[in-house]
């Protein structure tokens, strides 16, 4: 769906999602990560199981909502990409301490 | 590398990033107050200047000069004595002025003697068929993505609604190599006569020669399609294809991302939450808060600069800072006012950048058809309730936005409002004939966006606090 421009010099940080290595750029947000990357990202509803991507990239709509380094319902659309940092896309509700 | 705030009182604490925080702290900052920025973002600028320090598109003009206005704006915040934090989420402001921030998963508190809040603003829903699948994004979410990571659409791009962003990320998208097959132009055919008698303001502003390049520039580009008058997206599972009406032809074409835009709103949460008075605006068609001429709002103390403060675009938001940062430099520390630009100064200026607003606002009123939906179509995206949902709600005795709550959870999942509100307060007035102000809003309560039972329970607590809830 996106393309990285080849002005783009930033140096690579390695993420994992759902265990698989992705390349993003330091700078990136989780969500630009994911939607720059050929992974489904696509998370499943709590309501009725739909699936969603991002929608505002801006904070406000929670469509981006993950799982990061195990803490779940985080708006990956304001969470900065780490070297190493474990992604997992949601499927349906967050089960109780995560 | 979360940081607490260093002390626990400012005089001032500024609440967004955007063209009016950083105007705001600055000038409260350089006239000696304690001044505290709290942002939500990785980095300051908000959404129009958002990576404005760190963004990998390095041709300037690729992005345009209006962008690069933003770093003035940082460089001068960062030489003032603003304490800073980035990543911060503000998740209460009460009327005592109390604060309470979210920062790297620990709350902290602070109180302040004025507070600006400078939360600018969202796009405004479009909830047509289809918005909720995947490759459906907002026309600011693409450009987010352009200004931040230099990503650009590269499936098969359709772009649909209207206002000057539409056609400011069109250009950037083609300056940046990326794709866009076609535009389809909502605005109404009526707006442009109701628009006429406020065009000359426009056409001696200077967005007229600006926004006519612009457009010259994509539409050498870019089929664009003008008199949409219905528009869906379909597909099963992710967007498929993109099907609409202009002048009564239907037609259907395939598409990997549709950006959808019809104009900002003020972002309202905050402001209301704390119990800032806030007023239906007929004009913009959004919730505004009542204020002064210095941007005070009715809870005192608390004052609103920038585009929560009513839609005004960047140039207009800096000067509100201002304002707004003069005010509260009058009223703590009148000596250091002197040194400021005078009020009538800024007044003028405000004037200056709020040139060709009306026209805008009228030209670009987003047609009833893609605010108030009919039927299947979702209006509340976090607890997937449609039109047809409301409107049973209203059959069977729901009065306004609070009671449809305890009907159908609209309004109760994450966002808060924040993608429903306006439709449902629309669509509830349409239904039960009453004007959107008799409707009203949600009622908004902290914590203005989720933090976790864990992070709460964390906060510390006095004797007294245990012994309140505590039995024996």
């Amino acid at each position: 769906m996106f393309k990285r421009s080849e002005q783009d010099k930033r140096p690579q940080v390695q993420i994992f999602v759902d265990g698989v290595a992705v390349a993003a750029r330091q700078g990136d947000t989780v969500s630009a990560a994911l939607l720059a990357s050929s992974v489904d990202a696509r998370r499943s509803t709590a309501v009725s199981g739909a699936p969603r991507l991002p929608y505002c990239m801006m904070g406000v709509c929670f469509d981006c909502l993950v799982t990061i380094d195990g803490v779940g319902n985080r708006q990956g659309c304001l969470v900065p990409v780490a070297e190493g940092m474990q992604i997992e896309i949601q499927k349906g509700k967050r089960e109780i301490g995560r | 590398m979360s940081v607490a705030p260093k002390r626990d009182d400012y005089d001032v604490v500024v609440i967004g990033a955007g063209p009016a925080g950083l105007a705001a702290a600055a000038t409260s900052a350089g006239a000696g107050l304690t001044t505290l920025m709290l942002d939500e973002n990785i980095g300051p600028g908000g959404q129009v200047f958002r990576a404005i320090s760190s963004t990998p598109v390095t041709d300037r003009n690729q992005l345009g000069a209006d962008y690069w206005v933003g770093s003035d704006l940082v460089q001068a915040l960062r030489a003032s004595n603003a304490e800073v934090i980035q990543r911060a989420t503000v998740w209460s402001l009460d009327r005592n002025l109390d604060i309470a921030v979210s920062i790297g998963g620990a709350s902290a508190f602070v109180r302040a003697k004025r507070v600006i809040l400078a939360t600018g603003a969202l796009e405004r829903p479009f909830p047509i068929p289809g918005w909720t699948l995947p490759g459906v994004m907002t026309a600011g979410a693409a450009q987010t993505m352009l200004k931040s990571s230099a990503l650009v659409p590269d499936g098969r791009t359709v772009i649909a609604g209207q206002g000057p962003l539409l056609w400011l990320l069109a250009a950037q998208i083609l300056r940046l190599g990326g794709r866009i097959d076609r535009i389809l132009d909502t605005t109404e055919r009526g707006n442009y006569v109701a628009a006429l008698p406020h065009a000359f303001a426009f056409l001696t502003s200077p967005y007229f020669a600006k926004g006519l390049s612009m457009m010259r520039e994509v539409k050498a580009k870019v089929q664009v399609v003008s008199g949409v008058t219905e528009l869906a997206a379909a597909g099963d599972g992710q967007l498929a294809s993109v099907s609409y009406v202009a002048g009564g032809k239907r037609e259907t074409i395939p598409a990997d991302l549709l950006l959808l835009h019809q104009g900002v709103v003020p972002n309202v949460n905050l402001a209301m939450a704390a119990g800032v008075e806030h007023r239906w605006d007929d004009l913009q068609l959004c919730w505004s808060p009542v204020l002064d001429v210095s941007g005070n709002s009715s809870v005192a103390g608390i004052a609103i600069a920038g585009d929560g403060a009513g839609i005004g675009g960047a140039n207009a938001a800096v000067v509100r800072g201002r304002i707004a940062a003069r005010a509260a430099v009058e009223s703590l520390a009148p000596a250091a006012a002197a040194k400021l630009p005078a009020m009538a100064a800024l007044r003028s200026d405000l004037a200056k950048a709020e040139r060709g607003r009306v026209f805008l606002d009228t030209l670009f009123r987003p047609a009833p058809q893609f605010r108030i939906p009919k039927g299947d179509t979702i209006v509340c995206r976090c607890e997937e309730v449609t039109a047809k949902d409301v409107l049973d709600s209203v059959a069977i005795g729901a009065t306004g936005p609070n009671q449809l709550k305890a009907y159908r959870r609209t309004g109760m999942g994450p966002c808060q409002g924040r993608l429903c509100g306006l439709t449902v307060t629309e669509l509830m007035a349409q239904a039960r004939g009453k004007t959107p102000q008799e409707i009203g809003y949600y009622r908004l309560r902290a914590p203005v966006k989720p933090i976790t039972l864990a992070e709460l329970a964390a906060v510390p607590k006095s004797e007294a606090d245990v012994k309140a809830v505590v039995r024996g």
